[in-house]
């Protein structure tokens, strides 16, 4: 792409950014358009529709047109954060973020080289997609911007880091050094405890609010039963969007504003999911339990556990993006995750081969046989012989042993040879197994 | 009889394969039947068929049904009941039976004679032949079938329970 100006992000395979050590992400806006001022600089390009991702290093932007294109901005070569204008135009165009991001001299964001404060170009983040969160957003971004994460994670190049910042730090040596680092530390006290009140204010009103929510609630349950039929619909619909408002403004996400602007947040989770289950995939020979998935993945993420109804919206999206694994439904009810290498073929040959072992022909197999022998779990095994049932290779047979599955001899028997003893194909090799 | 309980062979599930199965097992009952010289199956009865006591198998019900119902479908076998108790199995059709019956009576110049439908089935004349111990009720459609196409007459006995048959092939 001409005029690049911004350094490639890396993503994985399923087209989730690749974070740093110590990187952790912070919010996620979709349809946001990176623009630089064309005025001052008429070169560099837009970045339009991707999906923006702010972590505690980064604003990472990935193109949702098309996939494995991403590009980021390294906070660190933020130099000034604008405040939002609040103007009869900003009201009805798409919310905007502008900073001031410092460019090497070559023009580009060159992420490996400190401050210059040379060469500048202001940035505006266009916000394009419908969403109430773009405030929460900006702040995020300046607890982010503030946090300086990079500095910490980098201890090589903090020194430089510090001495080209053009904020509020000062070299720290002597007597001198000490009694600032105190004030500063007093500073920071200070205005963490002024912005802790702050929210404590904003918790009390929410407060308020959520009383009232609360009360309009149960004044709507106590008027359920007695709703009059005539206008009871139009009512009905009135107070469903109050009550939808009402809640977004108290900071609930209702599960209905999840579904429709919270697209989002399951095909990112799809995206993480489909990254996480890789490892546990290969080893347990490249299908599993979506039962399993779900023990698996809470546990790994410790907290912020996702239930299983988000889980199994995250494995039917996989079928839209492009990743490399796969949900699947046997005819029993079982499902599994799959890797789309995994192909049925294969375990199938493998069956084959099981199957036509003198034991095997004797006396069959049962699932757990196959289990020990295909690698994977006794449940996945059953799964794979009824499917190989299903296509003709094997027959079963019930007794109070269980399942057992043979070889399927049927195709070879023909109606105008039915008593020949046939010295060729799996019937030989049968009659050889079981009369010796 | 002594019934001996096997664990039971199943019908296969998979279409493909029980369409296999049941066709080949039709085959089976037909030959069977035919060098055994068993026209009625019971299916609540021992079968040798039906069981194989080296590997201590023998079919369920829902097996047994399925095939005899097959070979009905077919026009190879009839149900004698309603609730599917037991087949008469033609591995001749009547009108095989009939040509059958033709044969005999020319072979063994009986064109022009008088008998009892026992004498046809038991008689010295039948030894031998696949008509003796036929299964009266066959037996007896085929002597209708050829009846209506005039090759002979059938007539009530001295005892109500035996009817005689006049030839006129």
């Amino acid at each position: 792409m001409a005029g690049q100006w911004l350094p490639p992000g890396e993503l994985t395979l399923s087209g989730r950014p690749v974070l740093r050590p110590g990187e952790v992400e912070c919010f996620l806006l979709s349809a946001v358009d990176i623009e630089p001022d064309i005025e001052t600089h008429p070169s560099l390009t837009t970045y339009k529709a991707g999906i923006l991702t702010l972590t505690t290093h980064r604003l990472i932007w990935i193109s949702s047109a098309t996939a494995n294109d991403a590009v980021f901005v390294p906070l660190s070569l933020v130099t000034h954060i604008f405040t939002p204008k609040k103007s009869l135009k900003a009201m009805f165009a798409s919310p905007r973020i502008r900073f001031e991001l410092s460019l090497s001299d070559s023009g580009r964001v060159d992420p490996d080289k400190p401050r210059h404060g040379a060469r500048s170009v202001v940035v505006t983040l266009v916000m394009r997609g419908k969403s109430d969160n773009h405030e929460l957003f900006y702040t995020k971004l300046w607890e982010a911007w503030r946090a300086h994460a990079w500095e910490n994670s980098d201890p090589g190049t903090s020194g430089s880091e510090a001495a080209s910042s053009v904020a509020i730090r000062v070299p720290v040596v002597g007597v001198a050094g000490i009694l600032r680092k105190e004030q500063e530390m007093w500073e920071s006290t200070d205005k963490s405890l002024q912005d802790a009140f702050q929210d404590l204010n904003a918790l009390m009103s929410k407060a308020k609010e959520m009383v009232m929510l609360a009360e309009k609630m149960r004044q709507k349950l106590l008027a359920g039963p007695n709703s009059h039929t005539s206008t009871g619909g139009d009512e009905e619909m009135g107070s469903k969007e109050e009550m939808q408002d009402w809640l977004l403004s108290v900071g609930i996400i209702s599960p209905v504003t999840k579904e429709s602007a919270g697209a989002l947040y399951h095909q990112q989770l799809s995206r993480q999911l489909a990254d996480f289950v890789k490892i546990p995939l290969e080893r347990a020979g490249g299908m599993i339990n979506l039962i399993d998935i779900y023990c698996l993945f809470n546990r790994a993420r410790g907290t912020e556990l996702i239930s299983p109804d988000d889980l199994l919206q995250a494995c039917t999206l996989w079928e839209k993006l492009d990743v490399p694994v796969m949900m699947r439904k046997f005819d029993s009810g079982v499902m599994v995750v799959q890797s789309k290498s995994h192909r049925d073929e294969e375990v199938f040959g493998r069956i084959k081969s099981l199957v036509l072992k003198p034991e095997a022909l004797r006396n069959g197999i049962s699932p757990s046989d196959a289990a020990m022998t295909l690698g994977i779990a006794p449940a996945m095994a059953k799964e794979h012989l009824l499917a190989a049932e299903s296509r003709g290779l094997l027959c079963r047979d019930i007794s109070p042993d269980g399942f057992r599955f043979f070889v399927n001899l049927f195709p070879e028997i023909t109606l105008d040879d039915i008593y020949l003893v046939k010295d060729d194909g799996i019937y030989a090799t049968w009659v050889a197994a079981v009369t010796s | 009889m002594h019934k001996r309980i096997y664990v039971e062979l199943w019908l296969q599930p998979v279409r493909e394969t029980r369409e296999k199965q049941i066709q080949l097992w039709k085959e089976l009952i037909l030959e069977y039947c035919k060098t055994q010289k068993i026209f009625v199956v019971s299916l609540e009865e021992d079968f040798p068929l039906f069981s194989n006591p080296v590997i201590e198998r023998s079919l369920s019900h829902e097996a047994r049904d399925a095939f005899l119902s097959a070979l009905v479908a077919e026009g190879r076998a009839e149900w004698l009941d309603k609730s599917h108790r037991k087949c008469l199995v033609l591995w001749h059709r009547i009108q095989d039976w009939a040509d059958i019956i033709v044969r005999f009576v020319k072979d063994y110049g009986l064109e022009d004679s008088v008998m009892t439908v026992e004498e046809l089935r038991t008689g010295v004349e039948s030894q031998g032949t696949e008509v003796q111990g036929m299964d009266r009720t066959v037996l007896l459609r085929a002597l209708k079938l050829l009846e209506n196409k005039g090759k002979l007459a059938l007539f009530k006995g001295s005892s109500t329970d035996d009817e005689g048959v006049k030839f006129s092939v």
